[in-house]
């Protein structure tokens, strides 16, 4: 019997470490790359078919940093997008699922089933309509940056589904007790509810965080060729992407990893948040 | 049941005329009045917010019809007959068919909408006659403004987000059912050409074989479209879970160890980490770059280009990006399965198959259901993994409008929007992508067995 559960456990681990070893191989070769020599007097900067770079340098961060492409203002327009989308469509999302969770309304179950039927519209079908109207309104090309916040946001309120839940929840004993006292329903939510829902909030503006930073389609849709309100994917898919580029994949990985850092610490150090948000949302559905 | 339902809808149609009716022949003169000046009885009781809110309505209304709406609307059977045309040098704009359309359904609202605040004007009218005649005093206007934060507190909060879906969701997504019947293409662009409705002729189009139609590059996207949602649903489904279990099993030291490792796929942004992944499946890539220098193989195994391993490489890619997300589910619903469950299996002598097949896979299931149901939706329109890793290639001379072999639905719509301007085709694929889903989300919902019965595994 003993003999058994140690040959068990022994197989796991393996499997285990297998995994972790699938699972990491891309992002140490992505680090490893990013580090490869750019001079072409010692090494290659585009595709090779080796993980291990003959010769480590930094040339590939000096290049992205130095000012020689626009990366610093992708960076930004991109930190810019994510900020306020954040700020807003947390905002957006926990008025509604307060209206939808602690209010019963006419046409509550009307907007909720309607929003439902919208979803099952595929995103992109919208985009020359939309492109139209940020286009009226001046948002386009130049004024991507806040064109993108205003249609992240636009629709945001659509995404209450998990936070709702979370709502719904929280006994409604509380809410009457805090209305008998005379409590409003404003103060209800201020005062009560939103210190209650710390672990749904910080899921919500998590997730509002991390999409703006792999946002490609509607964002070079937008920006248009524009190259200063480009965000960091729009920009630098095109150095995978385009042929004329090949030399630039170092580059790419360098600018990927800068990128993968900041947000990557952000989620983990959430990441307990995140795992209660999507579990609940999974049960729920 | 929908007999009855039905009749109860023109019941209500019906009580609304007679309201309608009724109010205006019973009501005093202000009220006769707000009927054509809205707020009007309102202002004249003393209701001043509630009036002058009315009264803002109907101006904005008269306003935006003089300005914009009637002049669209008139046009909106025909979206326009005057041609732009090259008048000597200078170009003279004729009418322009995206504006009319737009603004044309845009007006249709506006109306609708109007009237639903003209009858709401009515029901306020009658409700302050009735309190009046009763002897009570109208609420204050101090206590109106107090209640948008207390009884009212819903039409504060949802004011703005249903404002921002109707105008950057609804109208658009009508906008382009309607571009649906329409021939704007490539060739009828606005504003330089017009573009008029064509009827059925798209999804004629849509579903012609042969060379001149769609029909054979439909469904062979469609169907693998499906296929493609199925597998990256259901293998990461079973794999995840089955990561979790291993993850969770007694002994296992450092979970948190293996579970940050798997992690890390969901929060590095996909188009840093896909990218990489796609460069490392290239021919002259790093796996084939290894496999050669080892002298595994003798010519580059083409991943991207060969359609079927093109095809499974996504698939397993996604095998990739989908476990991690899945393990973080699976694991805290498997600590949510009673212990003595498994306790009284192993006394009775189950092994651990069994225990996995009667006790978690039915646990796991029944909990999982509208997750993945979400998934599988999810994976039908996943645009990121296909388009980062092929972007649909490899294409394929067979296919209409530079539909590859991996383009899912809403990648071909993708492509049809960006690089070929034929948005009449885009609107109809995006009408089949919600077809398609609105088909298998009610056909599934019923079954699941939580929605059926959410007491049921207490």
């Amino acid at each position: 019997m003993k003999t058994k559960k140690v040959i068990g456990n022994t197989l796991a681990y393996i499997l285990l470490i297998v995994i972790s070893v699938i699972w990491l191989f891309p992002f140490i070769g992505l680090i490893l790359q990013s580090f490869r020599s750019y001079d072409p007097a010692v090494e290659y900067g585009g595709m090779v078919d080796y993980l291990v770079p003959k010769h480590f340098s930094l040339d590939n961060y000096k290049f992205i940093l130095s000012g020689q492409t626009n990366y610093l203002g992708w960076y930004k327009n991109t930190l810019i997008i994510a900020f306020f989308v954040t700020l807003f469509q947390t905002i957006i999302i926990l008025c509604v699922s307060y209206a939808l969770s602690r209010m019963r309304f006419a046409g509550r179950t009307f907007l909720m089933r309607f929003w439902l039927v919208l979803g099952m519209f595929p995103g992109f079908l919208t985009m020359i309509c939309l492109y139209f109207l940020l286009k009226q309104f001046g948002l386009t090309q130049a004024g991507a940056v806040p064109g993108l916040i205003l249609v992240s946001v636009a629709s945001s309120g659509m995404g209450y589904y998990i936070c709702k839940g979370y709502f719904d929840t929280i006994p409604k004993a509380l809410d009457e007790a805090a209305r008998i006292d005379g409590a409003s329903r404003a103060r209800i939510f201020f005062t009560m509810i939103i210190p209650m829902s710390k672990p749904i909030i910080i899921y919500t503006a998590l997730v509002a965080f991390m999409a703006p930073w792999c946002d490609y389609v509607f964002a070079s849709y937008v920006a248009f060729g524009h190259d200063s309100s480009f965000n960091v994917a729009v920009a630098m898919t095109r150095w995978v992407w385009t042929n004329d580029y090949q030399g630039y994949f170092t580059r790419f990985c360098a600018g990927g990893i800068l990128v993968a850092i900041p947000v990557t610490l952000l989620f983990m150090a959430l990441q307990k948040y995140y795992v209660e948000g999507v579990t609940g949302g999974a049960v729920k559905g | 049941m929908g007999k009855s339902k039905g009749r109860g809808a023109w019941t209500s149609v019906v009580d609304i005329f007679r309201t309608i009716g009724m109010t205006f022949v019973k009501g005093d003169w202000k009220t006769k009045v707000s009927y054509l000046i809205l707020g009007f009885g309102e202002l004249l009781r003393g209701q001043i917010v509630k009036g002058i809110a009315f009264l803002a309505m109907e101006c904005g209304f008269i306003w935006y019809l003089k300005a914009l709406g009637l002049k669209y609307m008139a046009k909106f059977s025909t979206l326009g007959t005057v041609a732009t045309q090259k008048v000597k040098r200078k170009t003279v704009y004729g009418d322009n068919s995206f504006l009319i359309l737009l603004f044309g359904l845009l007006t249709i609202f506006v109306i609708l909408l109007f009237l639903v605040i003209w009858y709401l004007n009515i029901l306020e009218n009658a409700k302050e006659e009735e309190l009046l005649k009763a002897g009570k005093k109208l609420p204050s206007n101090k206590s109106v403004i107090g209640s948008l934060f207390d009884k009212n507190f819903d039409k504060t909060l949802l004011a703005l987000p249903v404002t921002g879906v109707f105008v950057f969701t609804v109208l658009p997504i009508v906008f382009m059912v309607c571009v649906a019947f329409t021939n704007y293409d490539k060739n009828h662009q606005a504003p330089t050409n017009l573009f008029t409705w064509v009827g059925f002729d798209n999804f004629k189009n849509l579903v012609t074989f042969g060379s001149s139609g769609f029909g054979t590059t439909f469904f062979k996207v469609l169907a693998w479209t499906l296929v493609w949602a199925f597998f990256a649903t259901f293998i990461d489904y079973f794999l995840g879970m089955g990561v979790a279990i291993l993850i969770n099993k007694k002994g296992i030291k450092f979970k948190k160890l293996w579970r940050t490792i798997l992690v890390i796929t969901i929060a590095v942004p996909q188009f840093v980490s896909l990218l990489y992944v796609m460069k490392m499946f290239a021919n002259d890539g790093l796996i084939n770059g290894y496999l050669l220098k080892w002298g595994w193989i003798d010519a580059p195994i083409q991943f991207w280009v060969n359609p079927m391993l093109a095809r499974i490489t996504i698939i397993v890619v996604n095998i990739w990006i989908g476990i991690p997300y899945m393990m973080l589910i699976a694991t805290g619903l498997l600590m949510n399965i009673p212990e003595d469950l498994y306790e009284s299996a192993r006394i009775d002598g189950a092994n651990g198959w069994q225990m996995f097949r009667s006790i978690t896979l039915p646990y796991m299931l029944f909990v999982t259901g509208p997750f993945l149901l979400t998934q599988f939706i999810g994976n039908l329109n996943n645009f990121n993994v296909i388009y980062l890793l092929t972007q649909g290639k490899p294409q394929s001379m067979s296919l209409a409008e530079n539909a590859g072999s991996t383009d899912l639905l809403v990648t071909w719509l993708y492509k049809m929007t960006v690089n070929n301007t034929n948005y009449r085709m885009a609107a109809v694929i995006g009408i089949m992508v919600f077809v398609v889903t609105a088909i298998i989300m009610m056909s599934v919902y019923n079954f699941l067995p939580s929605v059926k019965d959410e007491e049921g595994f207490q």
